[in-house]
């Protein structure tokens, strides 16, 4: 696993209280790990926090599953 | 009208998390009050408070996770958090958990606060201006808003009637449970969850309070000293959190179901000083007017009267004017009953202390003892009576009254007795 996927599974256990083995990467915040609207915008702000990026609004609502989110950050990361 | 009776008491204090825990430290005449921990407060001019013991080594410690999710926990500010827990605790002890959709639709939520998120919003004011705004949490405005409480409590049980949240600093409490028992009375609802929370203590807090000239500043050495209503040393109110919630009931409903009864919400009384922000009204005639309709509503004499629950923040100026506007409504029966300050062992729990010092008068119903009045060691002139000084006092309790009053000079009085 990278470094990234790494970071945003860890992310991703913490805000949303799940566990670890049910935050596989086709896993939809919503869907599968309980997550509402509020949650997703939360979770977007976490990722630019802990990656140094800025994830553009537009973007971010298509940001569903936590393969969206390491795709984006791999091909974005400065 | 319809009779209101309390079927269920929650509370989180600073001497403990639960009712009974409470009580029991209450009457053994122990102190909520230490050096502040959960911040820094070392160039604060106040540095201690009663703080509310959170995941401590201590037996009855308030422990979160008994009410809320961990990932749910990290979105709300400690108001919510203490009201959640202290409603939960209210509802599970009147059995009121209903299934049906009718019941539901009966049963409401009027839990109220004085500040509201505090804590949250020095944080977010702090990330707004080191990070910007992108990084203020889209759960910073859910977290703070004082309604929330009497949300998460309707969510959480399916309670789909009224939903409301009082806010008069610190009578909150008291107009909380006062107002929903109008609403039973006036058949808005059979049942309705109702009494007040704060969770205000942080730095911006106590130097707000403090810049007001409200809190004790002179017993760094001793702070379980520091709350003493009527004493002649008294120097301000010592900050206080945590809530107290109770669970009131429509009283055919109540005995259908064979609820336990506490006791009987038999009077209100409400009224407006007209007279400062923060100052009592000198003439203590706010208290008065208020004390009196409570008591006109109740239909009760001045020597029907065992128990009062007072104000008594431990501040100059209000306690005197309140032992005035007492003597002025009972005359002569001010000498045969008892009255006691709570605050002087929990603090001041401003938009809770209304609903803990409810739950205390009628814990006092219920045990016949009138909980004590700490540090009371030698009471200023014309404080003089009988305030069950350092020690509870075991008495003839069969009606209670407890006083609220709070900043904008707003004065609530509940008036309750046995059934």
């Amino acid at each position: 696993m990278s470094d990234v996927a790494e970071k945003v599974k860890k992310i991703v256990i913490e805000h949303l209280g799940v566990e670890a083995d049910k935050v596989t990467e086709t896993a939809s915040f919503i869907d599968d790990l309980g997550a509402d609207s509020l949650d997703t915008v939360e979770l977007v702000m976490a990722f630019e926090e802990e990656f140094g990026c800025e994830i553009p609004d537009e973007i971010a609502e298509k940001i569903l599953t936590v393969k969206d989110a390491i795709d984006y950050i791999e091909a974005h990361q400065s | 009208m319809r009779r209101v009776v309390v079927t269920g008491l929650g509370c989180v204090t600073p001497l403990a998390s639960g009712v009974e825990q409470t009580w029991k430290r209450l009457l053994n005449s122990e102190s909520g009050a230490g050096p502040i921990t959960r911040f820094d407060a070392s160039d604060l001019s106040v540095r201690y408070g009663c703080e509310v013991p959170i995941d401590t080594d201590a037996e009855d410690c308030f422990r979160p996770a008994e009410y809320m999710e961990p990932k749910e926990i990290r979105k709300v500010d400690h108001f919510i958090l203490f009201g959640v827990a202290a409603a939960q605790q209210a509802v599970e002890d009147s059995g009121w958990m209903p299934e049906d959709e009718e019941d539901r639709c009966r049963t409401g939520v009027m839990i109220g606060s004085g500040i509201g998120g505090l804590p949250g919003i020095e944080e977010g004011a702090v990330t707004l201006h080191e990070k910007g705004p992108r990084r203020i949490s889209p759960f910073f405005i859910p977290g703070r808003l004082i309604n929330l409480v009497s949300g998460h409590v309707s969510i959480k049980y399916g309670f789909k009637g009224p939903n409301h949240a009082v806010v008069t600093a610190c009578s909150t409490g008291a107009h909380a449970i006062g107002d929903a028992a109008r609403m039973i009375a006036l058949d808005d609802a059979d049942v309705m969850v109702a009494g007040g929370t704060e969770g205000a203590m942080c730095r911006l807090g106590i130097a707000g309070f403090a810049a007001c000239k409200a809190l004790s500043a002179g017993f760094h050495d001793a702070p379980e000293r520091a709350s003493r209503p009527w004493d002649k040393d008294r120097d301000g109110f010592v900050m206080g959190e945590g809530a107290g919630i109770v669970v009131l009931e429509e009283y055919e409903h109540a005995k259908a179901r064979g609820a336990n009864i506490y006791a009987e919400v038999v009077g209100y009384g409400l009224s407006g000083d007209a007279y400062h922000i923060t100052a009592p009204s000198p003439t203590g005639d706010g208290a008065f007017r208020s004390m009196r309709m409570a008591m006109k509503k109740a239909g009760l004499n001045a020597d029907d009267i065992d128990y009062i629950n007072a104000h008594g923040t431990s501040t100059p100026l209000g306690d005197e004017i309140e032992v005035g506007a007492v003597k002025r409504l009972f005359g002569n029966s001010a000498k045969s009953l008892t009255m006691s300050s709570t605050k002087s062992s929990v603090g001041h729990l401003l938009g809770a202390a209304g609903g803990v010092e409810a739950i205390f008068s009628i814990l006092a119903l219920r045990d016949q003892v009138a909980p004590p009045t700490l540090n009371l060691d030698e009471p200023s002139e014309a404080c003089d009576l009988d305030f069950a000084p350092h020690q509870p006092k075991e008495r003839k309790i069969d009606a209670v009254l407890t006083n609220s009053f709070g900043f904008g000079g707003t004065n609530a009085t509940l008036v309750m007795t046995r059934v």
